[in-house]
């Protein structure tokens, strides 16, 4: 990195160090338990330092810089502030793919496929009311279970092991987002 | 003296001075210009203190007119009288479902459709242009000089290709455009520093053209859009064309002129905008063929014929809501912005919905222009109290690629916040494959066709290698502007071909570089005058130093030497007096190299001279 080249703001230089993780970048602990609003107010401190409109009135080497490090920002953000994007972070953290092939339970697999069925059927009749009550369940499955990775992630430290339970929540996540388009087609009629 | 007036690196000459800085509500119907003064946002008005300008341009005989003078002939000259040419902008023939609608002589053109007028056929960024001139010079002249930068407000939900087109518009002006801002965003703004608001809040932004939802939350100085939605075809223009063919049927009237519909419709829009103080509107008019209309038009009729309208309005706002999770109790208020959102139905949906009243302490006119007027003094750098504030907006629609079989590859999806930068790799499907077609895509659709062509370009010169083997990087670059830059780039061998697009919306290079040449004709005269200028200075100082020089010293020379320095003086006073700046600095270049050993000699006998009778020890520390 260029780092010496110029001398902006010391935030700034903080955001493009690229060896810092995304937890470092908000000064919080690599957990997947995390406290929201400081994940906020972190960002938006650190949006309000290296953000290109900050630094409207430096030279184009600045400004480029600082566009740079507002998108790293918000990338980072992104990842950590959504729980299942969260898990994944943390498992490549420790150098677990979540996304190489996992195998998963046949149970798990058979129930999600009878949900997209009932979700089916739930269009074909136009009962909004059973759909969102169907997107209701799946959410609170999706938190069910992230309470439980929470305990295996930041309890036993089982990052290998919660592969499979990050890969399921990542399934739902789907599954989740399909609903809702399918809520949105079923409202627009 | 001069080296009094050395200023600092980076200190402009007079830093108390305070720069002009406009924002710039560019409406369908409607647009202002606003500016800060004494820390207050404020529209500029005309001589006559009128605060709009109506979003019209009109090619005369021999004049461009815009505004009130190009709408009173609106009815008379249909044909060359372009209203509501936002709603082309960055469009082509096939994107308009409703072109019956408008009374002009469309060319197709590939990307973006032009119309034909007395002035020659014409591109929706060039009447934009002539209205942003409009608009610029009644800024320059309240504020009394030119513009050092504007922020234009665009609807958040316009695609590249719309955006991209505001922003040549405004530069083919001569503003200098330092953002593009949101129109929602700009609102929440105004209202934000106006109220010193915290929590969640929705922006509903029915324009003439176009309807913007925005979910933004407001803390501790930071406007961070949390989502956006819209319709960037549906506005207040829907509402008059309901009535007018409410009119037609009712009058049970034959096919009209050009000229009658116009008329017709300005009476529509009357009725409209009467029907949010009265419950009802008389519509009375005279067509050109003698025909005499004489119709009354309820509240009653008026909401139900537009009830769907309304209702279409409201699909966003859920789908806004929902990209944000959040429910509608979570919205601490709502903005109203937009003329079209004075009638009574829109309050009573909007307040029906959200389960409150809307806010509508600002006039929903202005309050777009006023917002961008204070983020163009921010960024123009001018300080004021309360300015320890940020925005963090979003884009509005996917991002993303073709892929095999005509399907699209998102690579940032929508509302996410901006500027953004996301790289995704691809790779050969055939042995040997030494080059690759990118085809950047803007829309939410699986299937490309569905979606906003935004651009395509080819990556060449990859290695042959075997299929899968290339691994090629494709980074999408979002600016804080909204808009989008896209290069490619082969990893595996270090050989790095790399290509920058920026999305086009279908104007040849041709053609931009003419409306450039056109607009800047004047300016390009300008530097060159301006570069002659300067090098004649120099070349007079150059000459003279020369001249002194050798009255001085000019035993130095042998007879050689001196000759040719004085055909080198010769040479350039032959240029100087010519009118080529190029000419001019070559022949200046040519002296002074000319005169290098003599200058050089000149500087070791002034240090003999300043040496001579000094004690040799004296110089040794």
């Amino acid at each position: 990195m260029a780092r010496a080249a110029f001398r902006p703001t010391a935030s700034i230089s903080d955001v493009i160090d690229f060896s810092r993780n995304h937890f470092e970048l908000f000064g919080l602990p690599a957990r997947f338990r995390l406290d929201g609003p400081v994940l906020d107010a972190a960002y938006r401190r650190l949006q309000s330092d290296v953000h290109p409109d900050r630094h409207a009135h430096a030279d184009d080497a600045v400004r480029r810089i600082a566009a740079q490090s507002s998108a790293r920002v918000n990338e980072a953000y992104r990842a950590l502030k959504d729980p299942v994007r969260r898990a994944q972070y943390l498992l490549q953290l420790h150098g677990v793919d979540a996304g190489a092939g996992a195998q998963l339970p046949v149970e798990f697999l058979e129930q999600q496929l009878e949900r997209r069925e009932a979700a089916a059927a739930a269009v074909a009749a136009g009962d909004d009311r059973a759909l969102t009550a169907l997107v209701a369940e799946v959410r609170a499955d999706t938190r069910a279970r992230e309470e439980r990775l929470a305990d295996q992630l930041d309890g036993a430290r089982a990052y290998a092991d919660s592969r499979d339970r990050v890969r399921e929540l990542m399934f739902l996540v789907k599954l989740a987002a399909d609903l809702d388009a399918m809520l949105v087609t079923l409202e627009d009629r | 003296m001069a080296l009094l007036q050395i200023s600092e690196p980076g200190e402009s000459p007079a830093p108390h001075q305070r720069r002009r800085a406009i924002g710039i509500d560019l409406g369908t119907t409607n647009s202002l210009v606003a500016t800060v003064r004494h820390g207050l946002a404020v529209v500029l008005p005309d001589e006559e203190g009128r605060p709009l300008v109506p979003s019209i341009v009109r090619y005369a005989e021999d004049a461009v007119e815009a505004g009130y003078t190009a709408m009173e002939h609106q009815a008379r000259d249909p044909q060359n009288t372009i209203v509501s040419v936002k709603r082309l902008m960055g469009r082509g023939l096939a994107d308009l479902a409703d072109a019956r609608r408008f009374p002009y002589r469309f060319v197709d053109a590939p990307g973006m459709v032009r119309i034909a007028t007395r002035a020659g056929v014409k591109s929706p960024v060039e009447i934009s242009a002539d209205l942003l001139r409009a608009l610029r010079a009644r800024a320059e002249a309240s504020l009394g000089g030119p513009v050092d930068g504007a922020v234009v407000t665009v609807p958040a939900y316009f695609d590249d290709g719309q955006r991209q087109a505001t922003k040549d518009a405004a530069q083919l002006a001569g503003l200098p455009v330092l953002r593009l801002l949101n129109e929602p965003t700009a609102a929440a703004i105004a209202y934000g520093l106006d109220n010193a608001s915290e929590g969640v809040y929705a922006v509903y932004d029915l324009g003439g053209g176009t309807f913007d939802i925005s979910i933004l939350r407001l803390s501790k100085g930071v406007f961070e859009v949390l989502a956006t939605n819209g319709d960037s075809a549906l506005g207040g223009d829907d509402f008059d064309h309901r009535v007018f063919c409410w009119v037609i049927e009712a009058a049970k009237l034959p096919p009209l002129s050009p000229a009658d519909a116009r008329q017709l419709l300005v009476k529509a829009r009357e009725a409209k905008e009467n029907l949010s103080e009265h419950d009802e509107a008389t519509i009375a008019a005279t067509l050109a063929g003698g025909a005499v209309i004489n119709l009354t038009l309820t509240k009653a009729i008026f909401t139900e014929i537009t009830a769907n309208l309304v209702a279409k309005t409201l699909q966003p706002v859920k789908r806004a809501l929902r990209d944000a999770q959040l429910a509608p109790g979570d919205v601490k208020g709502v903005v109203l912005v937009g003329g079209a959102t004075r009638m009574p139905q829109i309050r009573r949906a909007v307040a029906e919905y959200f389960g409150q009243p809307p806010l509508t302490n600002l006039n929903p006119d202005e309050v777009v222009a006023l917002g961008a007027a204070v983020q163009a003094n921010k960024l123009v750098g001018n300080r004021e109290r309360n300015d320890d504030w940020l925005l963090l907006d979003v884009i509005p629609l996917s991002l993303g690629l073709e892929t095999m079989g005509g399907l699209t590859e998102k690579i940032i999806p929508r509302n996410s916040t901006i500027p953004v930068a996301r790289a995704q790799e691809f790779t050969t499907y055939k042995d040997g494959q030494t080059a690759m077609a990118i085809h950047v895509v803007q829309g939410e659709r699986e299937r490309v066709a569905d979606c906003r062509s935004l651009g395509r370009f080819e990556l060449r010169g990859i290695p042959p290698m075997v299929a899968g083997a290339a691994r090629i990087r494709v980074t999408f670059e979002v600016d804080a502007d909204g808009l989008l830059e896209v290069a490619a780039r082969e990893q595996t061998t270090g050989i790095a071909a790399t290509i920058a697009v920026k999305p086009s919306y279908g104007l040849s290079d041709d053609e931009v570089a003419r409306m450039l040449q056109d607009s800047f004709a004047h300016a390009a005269d300008d530097m060159q005058a301006r570069a002659l200028a300067e090098a004649q200075v120099e070349a007079d100082q150059l000459a003279e130093a020369t001249r002194s020089a050798l009255a001085a010293d000019g035993d130095l020379l042998d007879a050689e030497e001196r000759a040719e320095v004085d055909v080198a003086l010769a040479r350039l006073a032959t240029a100087r007096a010519g009118h080529d700046h190029a000419a001019l600095r070559a022949e200046v270049a040519a002296l002074s190299r000319a005169t290098d050993e003599f200058a050089a000699r000149r500087m070791n006998r002034s240090v003999a001279r300043a040496l001579t009778g000094k004690r040799v020890d004296a110089l040794s520390d």
